[in-house]
Order: structure tokens, then sequence, then C-alpha cells
């Protein structure tokens, strides 16, 4: 038998990560059977809680806004060949910036704001990143490990800082104190009535213009080139004049700025202060979002609103089947990112041989064999 | 600080360092072998509920040890299928067993006993009672020496024990059999190793079984000996604690004793720490909870020597046809 061919496009990029995806819902379904609970009331609950009103597709927008910035913050360093998995602590650092910002600035007007914030997002962010960045770079330390370590040490300086600098007095918790009401994004609700009390703000069009800008950058630009020269093979980049060690710098950075702007979201869009642990390991969803969706915008998008409705259905969940909650999304995250992550190999040899039945080469093929074998 | 609060300090550092060098000495073997693992936190989280709710249900210590040891096997089986047989991306495999042990654990303790996650308080014979060495009260009134003897060495649980002892038994597997130099090798050249006709894969497979076996000892430690049940999340980012020890011990048995200790004793202090200060300057507590990372950052930036792991780690082995 001939060697097997590779995957049409259209297979690889849309029907092996949804073929992925089947997998880990069904295997989440088993866990709930399990348990004793009929997994498709779970999953009409996820879907009716995520889409069945105005009020649920708001929050499932919000999540998703997080989920996009995350997603195109792992998928531009992938693109490069580099894992950051350090997304948490980039946004959770990235909220400092934010939140200093707004509050020095909260006398004058949010559109003001906005791109000041951006930018401090982006700064705080970034820098998180680059540190990493700069020593795999220079120091040779693996990129991976000091993102995880970089992530532990943001939530130690966030502990701090919340505790000892930005906790105004007279406030007991944890937290910075609060922006001023003309000094905050404006939700959608505000303009679209379906939209009322969601979180849902105007961060969801700097994510469409992301999206948008991560696209071009990766595709059409000459640093996008030699980012993906860089990711398939980083010998012949090098050999093609290109400095790695700029490249990897660069990317990480932003990356992180990207990452940063969950905290943009979430500390000027929607919590209006700077709360402990505000980023919800979004940044590990945002692994699962870029591996879904192949690290191209399209994809992010659409894995990004699925996370975005699996949030929003796992937080209404536990009003339908007491007992069943976000947890179970957790769950399924992590399936999601095994089976589309790491056991990306499972279904590839048996499609390529379902592929291959199909193609006319093939048939020519076996139609050639069998003559061969009944002139013999 | 006087003799007896030194002591206890370094008692408590002995309880904290036993889970970290569980799973550092757990994340060697698999590291060595080439196969990098930020799931330790996942396995021993596995781990620690499966004691703990086996523990609960049957009330016997034992019972739960047994559960956790094969439930964490199962998790670095799946893990090794994902990053050995599939040649998948072994870091991703890492994060998705967290992911998926952080899920699975509160999702299955709230289901089965209803209490936000926790499994029933332990006690009796459903926890590990600690053990006291022969001689210990005798010993223990020779001054100065004695209570080195009594509280330090002697009244723990066993599986301290287990993990100190654990600690020997590596470096001889590890430099002293052909188990282990074959395990070695294949972590530096697995081409090599599969010219001479071993199997690359089963080598790594082994590695990844014995992973989960310290993995399994570590995470009963949290619920059923140093703790009374499992409480969600319980082992807060040890995992990446160990896997920060064993790089700073540059991959060697000795020397991942010494930091987990190190870092043991930087727990110690930092829950004795809370609220003091010195010299009018109050050290924040945080600080001392971020050094391990910080060190391990820094060591890996080669300025404090150069951590250079095994030379295949993180590539899963294609063989040539």
């Amino acid at each position: 038998m001939s060697a097997l061919k590779p995957l049409p496009r259209w297979a690889d990029v849309a029907l092996l990560p949804l073929l992925n995806l089947l997998l880990a819902f069904v295997v989440s379904g088993i866990v709930v059977l399990a348990i004793g609970h009929n997994p498709f009331t779970a999953i009409w609950a996820i879907i009716t809680g995520a889409f069945g009103n105005g009020y649920n597709i708001g929050y499932t927008l919000y999540y998703a806004t997080n989920f996009v910035f995350a997603g195109l913050a792992v998928a531009i360093a992938a693109h490069g060949g580099l894992f950051n998995i350090g997304g948490n602590g980039q946004a959770y650092i990235a909220g400092l910036g934010v939140i200093v910002v707004a509050l020095a600035l909260q006398d004058t007007h949010w559109l003001l704001i906005a791109p000041v914030a951006i930018l401090a997002a982006a700064l705080f962010g970034g820098v998180w990143a680059f540190i990493p960045g700069y020593l795999q770079a220079k120091r040779g330390s693996h990129v991976v490990i000091t993102t995880i370590m970089f992530n532990f040490i943001a939530s130690a300086v966030m502990i701090y800082m919340l505790n000892r600098v930005l906790k105004p007095a007279g406030v007991s918790g944890p937290e910075s104190a609060m922006l001023a009401e003309g000094a905050r994004m404006p939700k959608l609700g505000t303009f679209f009535a379906p939209f009322n009390y969601t979180p849902v703000n105007f961060s969801i069009f700097l994510a469409i213009a992301a999206l948008i800008g991560v696209y071009v950058l990766i595709w059409h630009t000459r640093f996008g080139y030699a980012l993906r020269v860089m990711g398939q093979n980083p010998t012949a980049s090098r050999y093609a004049g290109i400095s790695n060690s700029k490249m990897i710098m660069v990317t990480m950075t932003l990356s992180g700025a990207l990452a940063g702007m969950v905290a943009f979201n979430e500390v000027f869009g929607v919590q209006h202060r700077l709360v402990l642990d505000f980023v919800a390991d979004a940044g590990f969803v945002g692994i699962a979002v870029a591996l879904m969706g192949r690290n191209h915008p399209i994809g992010i998008a659409f894995a990004a609103l699925l996370f975005g409705a699996l949030y929003q259905g796992g937080n209404e969940l536990q009003y339908v089947i007491s007992g069943l909650d976000r947890t179970v999304v957790v769950i399924i995250q992590a399936l999601v990112i095994l089976f589309t992550g790491a056991m990306e190999g499972l279904f590839r040899p048996g499609l390529q041989r379902t592929m291959m039945l199909f193609s006319p080469e093939q048939k020519a093929e076996a139609i050639a064999r069998e003559t061969v074998k009944s002139e013999s | 600080m006087d003799y007896s609060a030194l002591l206890s300090l370094l008692d408590a550092t002995i309880r904290l360092s036993t889970p970290l060098l569980l799973a550092c000495l757990a994340g060697m073997y698999s590291e060595r072998a080439g196969v990098f693992d930020i799931g330790l936190e996942g396995k021993m989280l596995m781990a620690a509920f499966a004691a703990g709710a086996i523990a609960a249900v049957t009330g016997s210590a034992w019972l739960g040890l047994g559960a956790a040891l094969i439930i964490s096997i199962m998790t670095a089986l799946l893990q090794g299928a994902a990053a050995i047989s599939l040649k998948g991306n072994q870091l991703i495999a890492g994060v998705a067993i967290n992911m998926l042990a952080a899920g699975l654990t509160t999702f299955l303790g709230q289901q089965l006993f209803r209490q936000g996650g926790r499994t029933p308080q332990l006690s009796g014979d459903g926890r590990f009672g600690t053990i006291d060495l022969p001689l210990a009260n005798e010993i223990g009134q020779i001054p100065v020496i004695g209570p080195i003897y009594s509280e330090l060495i002697s009244g723990h649980y066993i599986l301290v024990y287990v993990a100190f002892l654990a600690v020997p038994i590596t470096a001889y597997v590890l430099y002293r059999t052909r188990f282990g130099l074959r395990l070695r090798a294949v972590g530096e050249n697995p081409k090599a190793v599969d010219t001479a006709g071993i199997s690359v894969i089963k080598l790594r497979y082994q590695a990844v079984l014995i992973t989960g076996l310290l993995c399994g000892f570590a995470g009963a430690y949290f619920s059923i000996a140093q703790g009374s049940g499992f409480g969600n999340n319980m082992t807060a980012g040890k995992g990446f604690i160990a896997l920060a020890a064993l790089i700073f011990a540059k991959w060697k048995p000795v020397p991942a004793m010494f930091t987990c200790l190190l870092f043991g004793f930087l727990d110690a202090l930092q829950i004795r720490l809370q609220g003091a200060s010195f010299g009018g300057i109050e050290i924040p507590v945080q600080a001392i909870q971020a050094l391990p990372y910080v060190l391990t950052v820094v060591l890996l930036a080669g300025f404090i020597g150069k951590a250079v792991g095994p030379k295949a780690g993180g590539v899963p082995y294609t063989k040539e046809r």
C-alpha cells in the first residue's frame, strides 16, 4: 500500500477539529451519564442557556470577547513556534496598567480613556510576556516553563498590589477603587435593549478589530511572513537572514499585548475596578480556542464563540439540572484541549485512509492492482 | 527564635516538602526519558481526590492510597498515550491533564458527596497516622540532639518516609541499573537507543508509569495524610513548584531532595511570617511565596549556573522507515 497522502485542506482545517470536538462532547456526555443525568438534557440546557434570549446572548458575547483576545495571543505565538501558556499572568498584570490609567483619567471622558487604557494594557501585558521572550531569545530558557513561572509570580504581585497598594481606605476586600460612572466603557445594552443587564460592551469591537489585525499581520505583512518561516523552520529562517531572537521577543510582546486586552474588557468594560483573579483562567481557555481554531482568526472567532456559549450555558446549567454546573464546562474544555491539541493525530490516519478510498487516483490504483492480479 | 521554634519550623519544612519531593522525583523519571511533564499537578490532584473519596467511603487509608495509585497511573497513561503513541505536543497534553483533573475532581466531588466539592472529613483509620520510630521517647530525653531525633526524624506519616526513601532508590535506579542507563539514554538520544534494538516507546511508557506511581503517593499525601479529606484544588500549584524544583536540581535525585527541602522551608517560613516584620521593614509574604518561581526563572536564564534538561525532551520519537 502506498504512503498515506496528506489530507485536503478543508478536511484538515474543518473536519478534523469537528471530529475531535465531537469526541470531546461524547466523552463529556459519558461523564454526565455516569453520574446519572441525561446528557441530552444537559446539552439542551447549555444551548438555551447560551442563546435562549438576549440576556443569554449578551453574556455569551462577553465571554467570547475575552476568549478572542486570549486565543489570538496563543495563536500569534504559535505561528512563530512558541507556546505561550502565560496568558493568565499577562492579562492579570495588564489589569494593573488599565486601572492605573483609568483611575488617573477618570474625571475625563471614556473616549479619551479607552485608547490610553488599551495602550497601557498592551504595555503591561506585553512587558510581562517580553521577559520570557527575552530569556528564551538571549539566554535559552524555555518559554513554556518561564511563562508558567510568570503566571505564579504575577499572581503573587497582584495579591500584594491589591492588598497593600491599590486598596482604598475603608474597603475591606482586596480590590481597587471603583471607576467613576463616566469613566467606564459603555455597555452594548445601553444602545440595544435585549442586551440590558449583560456585561458585553464596546470591547467586542476591539476584539473584531484584533481578529482582522492579526489576520493582516500574519498573512499580509513582511513580519508575518518572517514569523511563519521561523515557526516552520527556525534554521531556514536564520539562513534567510531573519533574526530569530528579535522575532521571538517581538512575537512574545505582541502575544502578551493581546492577552492584555482581556484585562481591558474585564477591568474597563465590566468590573470597573481591579479585583482578585479577574482573569478567571481565560488564558487557558485561549489555548483551547487557538487549538480548535487552527490558529486562524476565522477559526478563533468561531471557537471563541463556542467557548463563550459553553461558559454561559454552563452557568445556566445549574438552574436546570441541580448539581451540574460550570465544572462540566471545565471538563469539556480540557477534553477539547486534549483531543484537538495533544491527541490531534487520533483520527488523522483513519480519515486519510477513508479519504483515499474516494479519491480518483486510489480507484485507478485499485483497478490496476486487480488487473495485474487477474492477468498473472 | 529559640531552639524549639526552630525545630518546629524544620519539622514543618519536612512535612511541606514531602509532596514536592515525590512529585519532583516523579517528574524526573518521565523527563529523563524525554517526556516533558507539566501535568504533575493534574495527576496529584486526581490521586488526592481518589484517595480522599475511597478513604471516606471505605474508612481505610490503605485502600485510599491504592485508589490514588491506580487513578494516578491511569492519568499518566492517558497523558502518555497522547504524548508518546499519538506523538502529540507533550506540553499541551500536560495542560489538558491539569485542566481535566481540576474539572473532574470538583465535579465528581460535588456529585458524590454534595459538600461543595469536598470529601467528608476523614478520621481514624481513614487517615494515615504518624509513626513513632523506635526509642523516640528515650532518645528524645537527651538534650539538644535528642529532640532532633524524636521530633524531626520520628513522628511523621509513612508517606514522608516513602518520599525520602525514594531518593536513594531513584539515584540507584538511574545511575546503577541497566534500566536507568537506558532511561537516561532515551532522553538524550532516542535514535541511538532504537538502533541498539531497544523500544523507545516501551521505555518511555515505563518511565511515565513510574511517574504516575509517584504522583499517586504525592496526591494521597495531600488528602489522607497531611489533610483530612480532599478539598477543591488542594494541590494549589505544588505540581509546578515541583517542576521548578526539578529544573533547579538539574534533573538529579539528591539535589532534588535538597531543593524540595529548600522550597518546603520557604513555604513553612511564609506561613510563619504572616504579619511579622523585621526591624520595621515588613517582608511581604507574597515575595517569599514567589521566590521558588523567581529562582527558577533566574536559574533557567543561566544567571546562577546553567540548567540544561535532557536533550530529546519534548520531542515525540518517530521511528524512521
